[in-house]
């Protein structure tokens, strides 16, 4: 079995993609239709995602401060994704933000953070208990996590990043191949560098398309001025700019050697530039700037039981495809010599 | 590789520039056209960001220029000598070296003519000198990253329109974080913030060196 590796990328893909497109949304709430307190009886409609508002037990909801706990005084349930609370506001409340909880029986705890405001100077807000009996802990259920503003695009995490891992995993094969080749001036090991660059080229694209829709989705725009996609964009035109040097050397091994020389010049300078820089500057993109990466949301780790297997079986595809592609244009080198 | 050397070698640079002035006053008059042509496009006052921005490409393209003959005007006979008389790290270094005064006073003259068609108001908050530090710094990166761009090119025998593609993409972390570190420099930045961007700039600056001296012998055997 030499080939174990390409059936457990194969399987790992397949695995992972599926996994990735079918696994629910964790319950969360969405939206609620008010976000200032106003003195009196108030009531709050508030939206799920994925909930079950409608068991058996009905829900509590309160609303929360670092100090206090105030509970609704009727809650009303409307449907399994939406229920409408009921609150007994006090007068000269003032200078908080409070976060809307709902306690589901089968969704556990929801929050929905800094939902209110309860205006401008006054009184924080009391403490009114209600007594949250301690109900049966909730099954375990298999779930993404369910974020404001990504919500269903989370998935595309299981597509997005793996599609940039593979394409610097096979970037550094190209740059590895092009340094044999300045050392052994041998043509076959150009050729390897090359096809790395092309099939590391296709996942850019994939990269590229992914991360296009994510950011339209998320941020509102297909591109946006940040750092993290100009390194993208950079290192995408470098590897053109390859290519067009390659296709203008007509002799080959020096085409190989001004290759090689241009491809390690780039990729250093490239790996500065998506390492470094992003860290000096802002960005929207996860991991810079204050954003937290992926790995540091509040550790999920059934997102991580899909991502990493993602990451490892595109790695072995991407690797796989390179070797074919290889096995392919040695071929036609050979067909080509037999003719002559 | 020998000090003596490199300074033999510059000194020859020198002497063929001076020999062929026309090429210094191409350069210069690519410029101010450049730089002219935007008085007359925008009329008035730029707002800062366009200012900063508008100096750059200016520069950029200016740069490309210049630095394209680096090794353009050696034919293959020349070359020869050269590999005879020196080793291929001196030479690379005496380039790089030659190509960052080149583009240190061009970037300086730029900035004069820049200031004096396009107006001072962009400089109204701004730190004058970390400014001018940044456009001489700016200059001498983009001649050591366009140095062996320039080599490449001149090897794969064509011209500007190669350079342009093979250099754009790797000259772009220089300029961005020169951009920004004039940027900051304009907005009156104080020097401890803005010190930051600068010793980046000078860092890459040491990084693009060493590789082009790493990677120059290779392109220069043939």
């Amino acid at each position: 079995m030499r080939h174990w590796w390409k059936l457990l990328g194969a399987v790992l893909v397949v695995g992972a993609s599926i996994t990735a497109l079918r696994v629910p949304l964790a319950p969360a709430l969405v939206h609620s239709s008010a976000d200032r307190l106003a003195p009196g009886e108030q009531a709050f409609r508030i939206t799920g995602y994925n909930t079950h508002f409608d068991q058996r037990v009905r829900p509590y909801v309160w609303l929360a401060t670092d100090d206090a706990k105030f509970c609704a005084t009727t809650v009303q349930v409307e449907g399994t994704g939406s229920l409408s609370a009921t609150f007994d506001i006090p007068n000269g409340l003032g200078g908080q933000l409070a976060h809307l909880v709902v306690f589901s029986p089968t969704d556990g705890v929801l929050p929905l953070y800094d939902a209110v405001w309860t205006g401008d100077g006054g009184t924080p807000l009391p403490d009114r208990n209600c007594d949250v009996t301690p109900l049966a802990m909730k099954p375990f259920d298999f779930s993404f996590p369910n974020r404001s503003l990504l919500y269903e695009t989370i998935r595309n995490l299981n597509f997005h990043v793996p599609m940039w891992f593979t394409m610097m995993l096979l970037q550094l094969v190209a740059v590895v191949y092009s340094v044999r080749t300045l050392r052994s001036n041998s043509l076959r090991d150009d050729d390897a560098a090359l096809q790395a660059v092309n099939v590391s080229l296709l996942f850019a694209a994939l990269g590229l398309i992914t991360g296009s829709i994510w950011a339209r989705a998320t941020w509102g725009a297909w591109w946006t001025n940040d750092t993290k996609l100009n390194g993208a964009a950079v290192t995408t035109l470098i590897y053109l700019a390859y290519l067009v040097l390659r296709g203008s050397v007509p002799e080959p091994s020096k085409r190989a050697r001004l290759a090689a020389i241009y491809n390690i010049f780039a990729f250093v300078l490239m790996l500065v530039f998506v390492m470094v820089l992003p860290r000096l500057t802002d960005s929207l993109h996860p991991g810079n700037g204050g954003n937290p990466a992926f790995s540091q949301y509040d550790l999920d780790d059934q997102l991580r039981l899909v991502f990493y297997p993602a990451v490892l079986g595109w790695m072995l595809v991407g690797t796989w495809a390179f070797t074919l592609k290889l096995r392919l244009s040695r071929l036609e080198h050979a067909l080509d010599e037999n003719d002559r | 590789m020998e000090l003596r050397e490199i300074t033999g070698l510059l000194r020859m640079e020198f002497l063929l520039d001076l020999r062929q002035r026309a090429a210094w006053g191409g350069m210069l008059l690519y410029v101010v056209s450049a730089i002219y042509v935007c008085y007359l496009g925008v009329r008035g006052a730029l707002p800062v960001p366009v200012w900063n921005a508008l100096f750059w490409i200016i520069l950029l393209f200016a740069a490309f220029n210049a630095l394209v003959r680096s090794f353009q005007r050696e034919d293959a006979g020349r070359q020869v000598y050269l590999y005879t008389l020196a080793g291929p790290r001196s030479v690379v270094l005496a380039r790089t070296l030659y190509n960052a005064l080149t583009m240190l006073v061009l970037s300086l003259l730029s900035l004069l003519f820049y200031v004096l068609f396009l107006g001072t108001d962009a400089l109204g908050e701004a730190q004058v000198g970390q400014f001018v530090l940044v456009v001489a710094l700016g200059g001498v990166g983009l001649a050591a990253v366009l140095t062996l761009i320039s080599a490449i090119a001149a090897r794969a025998g064509s011209g500007l329109g190669l350079m342009a593609i093979l250099g754009f993409p790797v000259v772009l972390p220089m300029l961005l974080s020169v951009m920004r570190a004039s940027k900051g420099a304009l907005d009156g930045l104080p020097w401890s913030v803005n010190s930051t961007y600068v010793l980046w700039i000078v860092a890459l600056d040491v990084l693009t060196v060493a590789l082009a001296w790493l990677l120059f012998p290779y392109l220069w055997r043939d």
